[in-house]
C-alpha cells in the first residue's frame, strides 16, 4: 500500500507592530483609507519589528504549533522553510531555524523560495517526501517579511501586504486531511511585473531616487514593485484554468468541492475569481482582514480559521490554489476525515 | 456594444458619483474615487460584461471613459 501525507497541525504567528487603518489614514490622509479597505477586505496588518527575521518569526510559527498541539518535536525528521526574505544569502535559513527549534541533527532541511503559489508547492514535496517514505514528519513552515522590501511611502502594497509566519505538520500517521494529487503552472514572463530587482547578485542596490507613479506612489528598484493590473489579469487568465485542472486531476467535478481556500491576496481580486468561476459563498472563504496578504501563509492562516470556525467539516473536500510572484501556482485537494 | 451603456457600466463601479454625472468626455482620474484598485475594478467589468481583457497600458493611454470604449471595442 501506498504510503498517505495527511495535515495533521497548522499554527500561525503574528509579528505584535500593527500597520491598522486609522494609522495609514494618518499617514496618507489624501487617500481614502474606508473606501479602499472595503474593497480590499484588509482592516489590519502586522510588522516585522526591525530585528525581527523571517528566520526569527518561523521559529515563533514553529514552537506555537508545537505548544498548541503537544507535538514532540523529536518526531520531526524534515524542515523545509518557504521565504524570499531570507535571514542571509547563506547559509539557508532552515538551517538556523532548525538549530534555535532544537530539531535533531538527523533531519533534512532547506529554504524554497516561491511566494503566494508556496504553500501549495511545499505540501507537494512534504507529500513526495513522505510517499517516497524519505520523511515521517515534515515540518513546513511559510515565513515572509516583505514589509521590509516596500518603500515607505508606498501606500499601495502598504496596504495590501503583511508580515507574518506559519507553520503545519505534515505527517505520514496522524492528521485531520489527507493532501491529493498536485497540479503546477510556472510562467517566467510575469517575473518582470512583482520583483524585488535590486540586492541579489544581477543588479546591487543603487542609489537612485524614488521615483512618483500615477497613483502617488513611491517606488525604486531596491524595493519591492508590483504591476497591479498585470497581477489581475494573470490571475483571472491562470486562476480558472488552475481550479479546474486541480478538480479534474484529481478525478472530481467542482460540484464535488466543499470549499475553495485560494491565496487570499486581497477580497476585490478574490471575489472576482469567486465570480468567474461561478463558486457559491457557501463554499468560498475569505480570511484576511485581521493580518493582509502575507504571502505563503495566506493559505495556512485561512484553512486555520475555517478549521477553528468549523467551515471544514468530515468528509469534506477541499480545493487550495496558490498563485502569484513568478508567475508560479499551484493547486491541490486536501480531503478530511 | 455601445459607448452609452459601457457609460452606465463604468458608472457603476463608482459609489459617490452622482447618477448620470459620468459621460463618455469625463476624465476618469479626475473623479475623486478613482486609484490603481478601481483601475483593477474596470478591468474585472470588462472581463465580466464585455469579456474582454483590458490592460494597465490600456487605462494608462486613456484620458476620457471613451477612450477605454475605443480600446475595449478593438479588441
Amino acid at each position: 500500500m501506498s504510503a498517505k501525507a495527511l495535515i495533521q497541525a497548522i499554527s500561525y504567528y503574528l509579528p505584535s507592530n500593527q500597520l491598522d487603518n486609522a494609522v495609514i489614514e494618518t499617514q496618507f490622509p489624501e487617500w481614502s483609507i474606508a473606501k479602499i479597505a472595503e474593497k480590499t477586505g484588509i482592516e489590519n496588518r502586522r510588522i516585522a519589528a526591525d530585528d525581527e527575521t523571517s528566520g526569527d518569526m518561523a521559529v515563533k510559527a514553529a514552537e506555537k504549533l508545537f505548544r498548541e498541539n503537544s507535538i514532540d518535536r523529536s518526531t520531526i525528521d524534515y524542515l523545509i522553510l518557504c521565504t524570499q526574505s531570507p535571514d542571509h544569502f547563506l547559509p539557508t535559513t532552515a538551517c538556523i531555524v532548525q538549530e534555535k527549534l532544537g530539531l535533531q541533527t538527523s533531519v533534512g532541511a532547506f529554504d524554497m523560495n516561491l511566494g503566494c503559489s508556496g504553500f501549495v508547492y511545499g505540501l507537494g514535496i512534504a507529500k513526495a517526501l513522505i510517499v517516497s517514505r524519505q520523511a515521517k514528519n515534515v515540518l513546513l513552515i511559510t515565513s515572509e517579511t516583505y514589509s521590509k522590501f516596500i518603500h515607505p511611502m508606498d501606500k499601495s502594497n502598504r496596504t495590501i501586504f503583511g508580515d507574518a509566519a506559519a507553520a503545519t505538520l505534515i505527517s505520514s500517521e496522524h492528521g485531520f486531511a489527507e493532501i491529493g494529487e498536485f497540479e503546477y503552472g510556472t510562467d517566467g514572463k510575469g517575473a518582470e511585473n512583482l520583483i524585488v530587482k535590486n540586492g541579489a547578485l544581477r543588479s546591487p542596490v543603487t542609489e537612485k531616487e524614488a521615483v512618483i507613479d500615477e497613483y502617488g506612489n513611491y517606488n525604486s528598484d531596491n524595493h519591492l514593485y508590483m504591476n497591479g493590473t498585470e497581477i489581475f489579469l494573470f490571475t483571472l487568465e491562470s486562476v480558472p484554468k488552475l481550479i479546474s485542472k486541480t478538480v479534474t486531476k484529481n478525478n472530481l467535478n467542482k460540484d464535488n468541492i466543499d470549499l475553495f481556500i485560494l491565496h487570499q491576496a486581497n477580497r476585490f481580486m478574490l471575489q472576482s475569481l469567486q465570480k468567474k468561476c461561478k463558486i457559491p459563498n457557501s463554499k468560498f472563504y475569505i480570511k484576511m482582514e485581521h493580518c493582509g496578504n502575507t504571502v505563503s501563509s495566506t493559505i495556512p492562516i485561512a484553512l486555520y480559521h475555517a478549521q477553528n470556525e468549523n467551515r471544514i467539516q468530515n468528509d469534506n473536500t477541499i480545493l487550495l490554489a496558490g498563485f502569484g510572484v513568478g508567475y508560479s501556482w499551484a493547486g491541490t485537494i486536501l480531503r478530511t476525515f | 456594444m455601445e459607448l452609452a451603456q459601457f457609460v452606465k457600466d463604468f458608472e457603476l463601479q463608482f459609489e459617490e458619483v452622482e447618477p448620470n454625472s459620468i459621460t463618455p468626455d469625463t476624465i476618469f482620474r479626475d473623479i475623486d474615487e478613482w486609484s490603481s484598485l478601481m483601475a483593477l475594478v474596470i478591468i474585472a467589468m470588462a472581463d465580466e460584461n464585455y469579456n474582454v481583457k483590458l490592460t494597465g497600458d490600456d487605462i494608462r493611454n486613456s484620458k476620457t471613459v471613451k477612450d477605454i470604449f475605443e480600446k475595449l471595442k478593438v479588441k
